[in-house]
Parts: C-alpha cells; sequence; structure tokens
C-alpha cells in the first residue's frame, strides 16, 4: 500500500522539520535543521568535517533517529516506516564503498533484490545491466572481489548496487573522496550524467566545493550542527554569508580539500 | 620390547582407547562450540558484560585441570565417576577460546561493511549470519582450533577420573612405572592433536583464502 514513490503532498520527496538530533550527552549534532529536498534533484550536504552532514544523512535513513522533529519521506514521517522496508527503497553509498569482501560483485550488486527476493533470473539480470550502466563490462567484472578492485571500481560497484533494486532516492556519503584526482573526475563526470537520466531525489555528502559546484541542483551549507544556507551552484559562490568564503578560498588554492581527510 | 611393539600388540585396545578419546573430544567441543557461539555472538555488543563472562571463563582455565575433574564428582547431577563428569570438564576448558574468538572475530568486522548492511536494509539476523560470522570466520576458526587441541590434551587426564580414552594408558604405566605403556598413550594423542590442528589449520586458509 505504501512506497516510497507514492504521494507528495507537500511536493518534497524529503523534508527535515525542526530535526534535532543529540548525543546521548546532549550535544547537538544536529539542530534545528529544516530543509525540503524536491523529487529528481541532486541535493548537496556541503561542510567541514564535524558539520553533521553524515548525520544528517544517517537520519534519512534512520541508522539514526531524530531526537526532537520531524523527517517526512515521501510525506510521512520517518518514524512510521519500517526501517527495513525504508531502507531497501534508499540506495546508500558511503566513502569507502562498504563493499562484502567475502562476496563476489555479482552477489554485492544483487543484494537488495535477492533480500526483496526477486526471481534469480531477473537478479541476474539486472545485475548485468547495472554493472554496465556504472561502466563495467559484467563478462570482466562480474565473479571478481572486491579485493582485486581499484578503489574507482569498487565505487562503481557501490553505485551499482546502491541502484540495483531502483530505489527512488539515493543517498551518498562522501562517495568520491578516496579516490585519486583523475579518477574522482571520471567519477563525477559518469555521476552527473547518471544523475540527470535516472532522475533520483539524491542526498550527496561532501566537503569538497568543487564537487558540490559540479554534480549539485543545489547545495546546502552546514556548519557545526546549523544550516547556514541552501544556494543554486551560481549563487554560491556570490552568497554573502562568511562560512561561504572558506570554501571559496579552497577553490582558488587550487582544491585545498582535495585528497579526502 | 619398545613402545611400538607394545603398541602393535595391543593395538586393539589402542584402537578402542583411541575412539574413546575422540568421543570425548568430540562431545566435549560440540557442547563448548553450542555454549561459546551464542554466547559470545550475544556479548559482541555487551562490552562490560563479556569482561565478566570472559574473566569467569580464563579463572576456569587456569583451575588445574586434575582439580577440577575432582571438584565435578560430588556435584549433583553432572557429577559422579564416568565420561559424562570428564565431558562437562572438558566443555568449561574448550569454551573460553571459542567465546573469546567469537567476540573478537565479530568486533572486527570493518564498521564500514556492517554500516553499509544496515543501510542496504538486512535485518539484524541477516546481518549477523550473511556478514558478520562468515567475515569472521577464520578469527572463529582459530578459536576452535585451539579449543580441541586443549581438549585433546586435556582428555589424557579425563583417565583419573574413570572416564576412558587414551589417559588410560598413561595412568597405567604410571602405575607400573614402564615408559612403553605411557608412550602407548601419549603418542596416539600427540598424533590425534597434531592431525586434528592440520586438518582446521587447512580448513581455516582455505576459508581466510576464499
Amino acid at each position: 500500500m505504501t512506497s516510497l514513490n507514492d504521494g507528495f503532498q507537500n511536493g518534497y520527496a524529503l523534508e527535515f522539520r525542526s530535526t534535532t538530533y543529540r548525543l546521548p550527552s546532549g550535544a547537538p549534532l544536529i539542530a534545528g535543521l529544516n530543509l525540503g529536498i524536491a523529487q529528481g534533484e541532486t541535493l548537496i550536504l556541503l561542510g567541514r568535517s564535524g558539520s553533521g552532514k553524515t548525520t544528517t544523512l544517517k537520519l534519512i535513513n534512520r541508522l539514526l533517529e531524530p531526537t526532537e522533529g520531524d523527517i517526512l519521506i515521501s510525506g510521512r514521517p520517518s518514524a512510521s516506516w519500517d526501517p527495513i522496508k525504508l531502507r531497501r527503497g534508499i540506495g546508500y553509498v558511503i566513502q569507502d564503498a562498504g563493499l562484502f569482501p567475502h562476496w563476489t560483485v555479482e552477489r554485492n550488486v544483487g543484494l537488495v533484490p535477492r533480500l526483496e527476493q526477486w526471481p534469480e533470473e531477473k537478479i541476474q539480470a539486472r545485475v548485468r545491466e547495472m554493472l554496465s550502466l556504472v561502466g563495467l563490462p559484467p563478462e570482466e567484472f562480474a565473479k571478481r572481489r572486491p579485493a582485486g578492485l581499484s578503489g574507482g571500481q569498487r565505487q562503481r560497484v557501490g553505485v551499482a548496487r546502491a541502484l540495483a533494486a531502483d530505489p527512488p532516492i539515493l543517498l551518498m556519503d562522501e562517495p568520491f573522496a578516496a579516490l585519486d584526482p583523475i579518477t574522482r573526475a571520471d567519477l563525477q563526470r559518469e555521476f552527473r550524467a547518471l544523475a540527470l537520466r535516472l532522475q533520483k531525489t539524491i542526498v550527496f555528502v561532501t566537503h569538497d566545493v568543487r564537487e558540490a559546484l559540479f554534480l549539485g541542483t543545489r547545495i546546502a551549507l552546514l556548519e557545526q550542527g546549523r544550516l547556514v544556507g541552501v544556494y543554486a551552484p551560481a549563487e554560491f559562490l556570490k552568497a554573502r554569508e562568511p562560512e561561504i568564503h572558506a570554501f571559496a578560498a579552497s577553490l582558488e588554492s587550487g582544491g585545498a580539500h582535495e585528497g579526502g581527510q | 620390547m619398545n613402545w611400538y611393539e607394545f603398541l602393535l600388540r595391543n593395538r586393539s585396545e589402542v584402537l578402542e582407547r583411541s575412539i574413546e578419546h575422540i568421543g570425548l573430544v568430540g562431545a566435549s567441543m560440540a557442547i563448548s562450540l553450542a555454549i561459546g557461539l551464542p554466547l559470545g555472538v550475544a556479548l559482541v555488543r555487551r562490552t562490560g558484560l563479556q569482561r565478566w563472562v570472559i574473566g569467569v571463563a580464563n579463572v576456569v582455565q587456569t583451575i588445574p585441570s586434575l582439580a577440577l575433574f575432582g571438584f565435578l564428582i560430588p556435584v549433583p547431577w553432572i557429577g559422579g565417576v564416568g565420561a559424562s563428569t570428564a565431558i562437562v570438564a572438558l566443555s568449561l576448558y574448550a569454551v573460553l577460546p571459542i567465546l573469546r574468538n567469537t567476540c573478537t572475530g565479530i568486533a572486527e568486522v570493518d564498521p564500514a561493511v556492517i554500516e553499509s548492511a544496515r543501510g542496504m536494509g538486512m535485518t539484524p539476523r541477516q546481518v549477523l549470519w550473511q556478514v558478520q560470522l562468515p567475515l569472521a570466520a577464520p578469527v572463529l576458526l582459530s578459536g576452535i582450533r585451539v579449543a580441541t587441541a586443549i581438549c585433546i590434551g586435556v582428555t589424557t587426564i579425563a583417565a583419573a577420573i574413570g572416564a576412558g580414552g587414551l589417559g588410560v594408558f598413561i595412568f597405567r604405566g604410571l602405575a607400573m612405572v614402564n615408559n612403553q605403556v605411557i608412550l602407548a598413550g601419549a603418542i596416539p594423542a600427540a598424533c590425534l592433536a597434531i592431525a586434528a590442528d592440520s586438518g582446521l589449520g587447512y580448513l581455516q586458509r582455505s576459508i581466510a583464502r576464499r
């Protein structure tokens, strides 16, 4: 009856409403976040380490639960979703891909369809389709294990796995941060094309302003758990907020943020 | 007559005692696995309780085996003279390495892998069976390997409380002050230990290679 593709009363695929997340000690990692994310957009969560970007992402797929406020997913509060069902409808890609080292590429990519008990032929076909989509010829890569892949290839498998069950929402936590600059640029270019084509709602965490400007339809800047503002890429560097100057400066110095943390 | 001739002459009893020995080890290992694995899994996240349980298991391990067998004899239900008492004591010895390695093996699985497993919508049970346990398997197996070695060794002492096994020759030899008889128990026991260890070692390597 309910699916993530259903009803958008307010037009948002995802909406944070005065969302606060505190550690058990009481210190807020996210404080009073109000943010709407439209169907089909790529929203970038930009900020330094410790600004609350990853926390925000994990609140969406309920790896963390908000202490105060709500997150509406397809118009329904996240707490009313069954967490397992919710997560299977949300693709998730993390920095070092988090592939299962004891499984082949094929099995990794087929994870969610298999959890959802798709028929085996359909899973096989889907895995091949996904591998081709991310530029890994299935004949060559299906039977390999993550340990035998380069960082960029692992990340491609991570993207293929996240997309396999065709989730309407995709969460990406610094997926390209650990890659060398050339591989990263390749993946960013391909990912942008993919995002335009697939029209998924994407929430993408990064600390790299170059990546934010290149991939985002909008950029949400976080600083110490608070939302500074949301900007279109074209207006981001022109905005007056002092927090933006630091990022603009990093861009001029040739990308001080490159090479991960 | 050297020990080898003695062994050959008494081969039917040696075989019988070896089978008894293997039976004692097998039964004890089965019990300690049945206790140690689930307990280890349950304790992975409960680090406070885990310290306590492993502490107790450590203390048990320091009790000399002959003393532990002796302690158990007067205990109702599990005690008395014979194989069942021996199996209880052997299980107590074997449970520590299994428990400890289950905890550390699972705790050492890359947190990023666990996070993505949960994030992709695996249930806690699926994460355990499909991700944590397979990835912890080499560490887990090394615990089983240590436990088996301990078990095979300690089982020789179990003859003291009438449990049978290859220890029968050792105690008989001690009483007769006859080295040949001692060796007829000690050498097959050592062979068993080596065989079990290399077998499990092979299994461990083939799992790690997967």
